[in-house]
């Protein structure tokens, strides 16, 4: 078991005629995702060589779906056009599945675009959308699995453990962590580093208390906003399995944005400490050491009776 | 991106919120031309950088480091004034609670007319990230420190959400000045500048738009008597206009040019180096290095679709820094390869002349290939294998202790 996506899922890529679009299109069934199709307006009809099939290019979500019969769909346009990209494919999703699954992996999309699609999207139970500014969501499966985004996919492997990142590479480096301690993933889920953004940490700590596989979770956060904070608060309640978190910046100087849209420490709010300490009260595991993501996990196991050493 | 208050001012007044008349001047010449332009006994002379605290800020010679005058922004009652005013600001640097010690230098002025005030609020609108829209933030304490406010007396705070769709309503606006205590004329001119705010707001993507203090004049109009605005860089691709108000000079040099190569940097104190691939690994490298007792120099990421190019860049970048003593490189390859980067370190070693002590992390994709190319190389480089080893190397290496 994993969350929100399996081996079964049937995934569109819009933008697929891109170079990224291209490029990661190849590289996700590489991996065994099943990839059924693509959307890039104005070249339907076309088809798409990825490795051991072709696929068929639609001008519109709705084709697509109709066509397909897809139930998630992996966003790669400009950031200029993610917006509606976004919108079009919620709205097709809606009507014709009655939801479905949208992952925008667009870095640069402005915030009050987000405003109007989240907007847009709440208006439209069962539609489900992960990032933008984010490396998707990975589930492996016993071979290959399925894998939705730009992650490396040879680092991870089918194991009992969730876990939720706001960041790209430093949730390689916890995959590889966990590796390292001998502990593969159900599923990993990037939700990305722009200030406002679809599926939050509480969206996926809630999916991991129901999948039965999952058996723990690490959560990396990092400095800006509240959304740790109110995660805790929210497990310290609702979440039974055992928890692991990091807070990336603790060493970031105040009011300067690091890297992420969403990373800036301002007013005095969305430091790491207070992330931290947040973690602490609600009886999370925490690793103040990013290089000791998979040890903190490891006695966090050992503790729970999950595992011996 | 930030722009100055005079600026600000005018994006204001085309949006039909009520300013006082002001001109910007960048000479004493000016401001006293200005204050004769005004036809205004009161004038106010305000100190322009892109920094809060300015009224309780200091000025200071940037030469003798002496104290020039108390206060950034002054209320002048002659032509005299406005004079002595002008000369202590203009090429002085303003120390205020938000710029540091070291302060800004200031080449901008705004001389603006004086106001009959009757009452100080303080009116924001800014993204809120928990309930992804926009959140209208208003007090009837103006003129002060609103995170003092929000500390000690968080019930003079009113707060409410924009509908993301359809903007504030009437009501809701008029709600808001009800909390205030604001009534007749003073209400309906508050609901009109609401409607005018948010239509800006909307309009030119801000990320913030900060009034404090708002005023209420005695002929019952609210006036911005300060103007504080930012702009979502994301959607800065729709606004060219932006280049015009863009001042470089309040922007660090340097960051302005890694931004020009696709990195992002921001300076530190430390004396380490970082390089790394990835916004959260590169803090988390800079959280290690601290954790292992040393100081990281700097903040740099750089990016998904890094090239030698970029590479080589970052590297100038951070060998420029006098006080660089040691660089980390830490690279998870995803869609970056690592022997990619490897090829580029070298590349770039031999092109700038590397005269500090290298320490290399590679994990994930083609990282062996990576190591390889580097162990294979005349390059002086430590490579080690993880995070932890990064950190306990680069301290080493620079003499540093590690625990």
């Amino acid at each position: 078991m994993s969350i929100w996506i399996s081996e079964d899922s049937k995934i569109l890529v819009q933008g697929i005629t891109g170079s990224q679009g291209t490029f990661h299109a190849t590289r996700m069934v590489e991996y065994g995702t099943d990839i059924v199709g693509g959307v890039t307006p104005g070249k339907d009809g076309q088809v798409v060589d990825l490795p051991g099939r072709s696929v068929p290019v639609f001008d519109t979500m709705s084709e697509a779906i109709s066509s397909t019969g897809a139930d998630a769909s992996v966003i790669y346009v400009p950031a200029r056009f993610a917006a509606p990209a976004i919108i079009e494919a919620a709205d097709a999703f809606h009507e014709l599945n009655d939801g479905g699954l949208i992952i925008c992996i667009t870095e640069g999309i402005p915030t009050l675009d987000m405003v109007r699609v989240l907007a847009h999207i709440n208006q439209r139970p069962g539609v489900r959308m992960i990032g933008p500014n984010c490396p998707g969501i990975i589930s492996p499966g016993d071979s290959g699995g399925c894998k939705v985004g730009i992650m490396p996919g040879h680092i991870h492997a089918k194991g009992r453990i969730g876990i939720i990142s706001r960041s790209g590479t430093l949730t390689y480096e916890a995959v590889a962590q966990t590796m390292g301690v001998g502990e593969g993933q159900t599923t990993c889920v990037g939700i990305g580093g722009d200030p406002v953004s679809g599926t939050g940490f509480i969206d996926c700590l809630d999916a991991f208390e129901s999948d039965p596989e999952t058996k723990a979770v690490v959560i990396i956060g990092e400095i800006g906003g509240t959304s740790e904070e109110e995660a805790a608060r929210w497990a310290k309640v609702n979440f039974s399995k055992p928890l692991v978190g990091f807070v990336a910046g603790a060493t970031a100087p105040p009011g300067k944005r690091m890297g992420h849209a969403g990373a800036i420490i301002s007013g005095g709010k969305g430091t790491a400490e207070e992330k931290f300490a947040a973690f602490e009260d609600a009886g999370i595991h925490i690793a103040r050491d990013p290089s000791k993501i998979g040890e903190a996990l490891l006695g966090a196991l050992v503790e729970a009776g999950l595992r011996e050493s | 991106m930030n722009i100055h208050e005079y600026q600000a001012k005018a994006l204001f007044r085309e949006a039909g919120v009520l300013v006082q008349d002001g001109v910007h001047c960048t000479s004493v010449d000016q401001a006293l031309t200005a204050y004769d332009s005004l036809s205004s006994d009161v004038v106010a002379v305000k100190s322009q950088i892109h920094t809060g605290g300015r009224g309780k800020g200091n000025l200071y010679c940037p030469n003798s480091g002496d104290l020039i005058m108390e206060g950034g922004v002054k209320v002048a009652f002659s032509r005299e004034e406005v004079e002595e005013y002008a000369s202590n600001i203009l090429g002085h640097r303003l120390v205020t609670k938000q710029t540091g010690p070291s302060g800004k230098m200031v080449n901008n002025l705004y001389v603006e007319a004086g106001c009959d005030i009757t009452h100080e609020y303080y009116l924001a609108l800014l993204i809120d990230r928990e309930e992804d829209t926009v959140l209208i933030m208003a007090s009837t304490e103006g003129g002060v420190d609103i995170e003092e406010v929000a500390e000690n007396t968080p019930e003079a705070i009113h707060k409410t959400w924009m509908d993301p769709l359809h903007g504030p309503s009437d009501e809701q606006s008029g709600t808001l000045a009800d909390s205030l205590g604001l009534t007749e004329s003073a209400r309906d001119s508050f609901v009109e500048m609401m409607r005018s705010l948010a239509s800006m707001f909307v309009d030119r993507d801000c990320s913030m738009i900060e009034i404090n203090p708002l005023v209420k004049t005695e002929t019952g109009m609210m006036v911005a008597l300060d103007a504080k605005v930012s702009f979502d860089d994301n959607a800065s691709f729709r606004h060219p206009w932006r280049a015009e108000l863009r001042d470089l000079s309040e922007e660090s040099e340097i960051e302005v040019r890694a931004h020009e190569h696709g990195l992002s940097y921001v300076d530190l104190e430390g004396n380490i180096g970082c390089l790394v691939n990835g916004a959260g690994l590169a803090m988390a490298t800079m959280d290690v290095i601290k954790l292992y007792g040393g100081e990281p120099a700097n903040f740099l990421d750089i990016g998904g679709g890094a090239d030698s190019e970029s590479i080589t860049a970052a590297f100038g970048i951070i060998l420029e820094d006098p006080r660089l003593e040691g660089i980390l490189v830490n690279i998870f390859g995803g869609i970056i390869r690592c022997d990619m980067v490897a090829r580029s370190i070298i590349e770039a070693s031999e092109e700038i002349g590397l005269k500090v002590p290298l320490v290399v992390r590679f994990s994930g994709t083609n990282h062996l290939e990576g190591r390889k190319v580097l162990e294979d190389s005349v390059l002086d480089v430590v490579t080690v294998g993880t995070l932890a080893e990064a950190g306990e190397a680069i301290v080493r290496v620079i003499g540093g202790t590690s625990s």
